[in-house]
């Protein structure tokens, strides 16, 4: 089960990894905004593969705090950075 | 291998597999709407199915719970993300994808 479970999370790595080329090509901020959620997601799906397989049950908590922060920073990048005013470069 | 390792691998894989659907689509879909789409549907029934699959193989009740419990703080912070993010989007005067007009 332990393989299973690493080769899980090496494939999600692999995933944001080929996301970055969104991050890339994104013409507007906020489809770069999405590959940082896609992080986000990925992340805690990661850390909560390898809490289990590696027996660390804290960080399981790492995965809520990593879930939690890219709610913030969404909203935070939707509410404060990508506002009308500072509309100069995208 | 017991049940309940079956029912965990097949979830992980049904996770996996959600979790590159997403990311095909991040590549692969026109404009910043149908990207939200695929990443607020997608990538979270992904993350279920892979927290389901690890609560599956815990020991303990408490941590099996904490980890389910995080995919209902993910769904519902997707859905206020997608929310102000296609709302600033369409402030910003991002034109929705009409079809190949080349």
């Amino acid at each position: 089960m332990n393989v299973l479970m690493h080769s899980i999370a090496l494939f999600l790595l692999a995933n944001l990894l080929i996301a970055l080329v969104a991050a890339v090509r994104g013409p507007t901020p906020a489809d770069r905004m999405l590959v940082a959620l896609l992080f986000g997601t990925g992340g805690t799906g990661i850390l909560a593969l390898l809490a289990l397989s590696s027996g660390v049950t804290a960080m399981v908590d790492v995965a809520v705090v990593l879930a939690l922060l890219a709610a913030i920073g969404g909203i935070a990048f939707s509410q404060r950075t990508w506002r009308k005013e500072s509309d100069d470069h995208h | 291998m017991t049940i309940i390792d079956v029912f965990s691998t097949v979830l992980l894989l049904a996770g996996a597999l959600f979790f590159l659907a997403g990311t095909i689509a991040l590549l692969r879909f026109p404009d910043v709407y149908c990207r939200l789409h695929a990443l607020a549907k997608a990538d979270n029934l992904g993350l279920g199915c892979v927290l389901a699959g690890v609560a599956l193989q815990t020991d303990s009740l408490l941590v099996g719970l904490k980890i389910v419990l995080i995919w209902p703080l993910v769904l519902a912070a997707s859905g206020a993300v997608g929310f102000a993010i296609a709302r600033q989007a369409r402030i910003h005067a991002v034109m929705p994808w009409r079809g190949d007009d080349k």
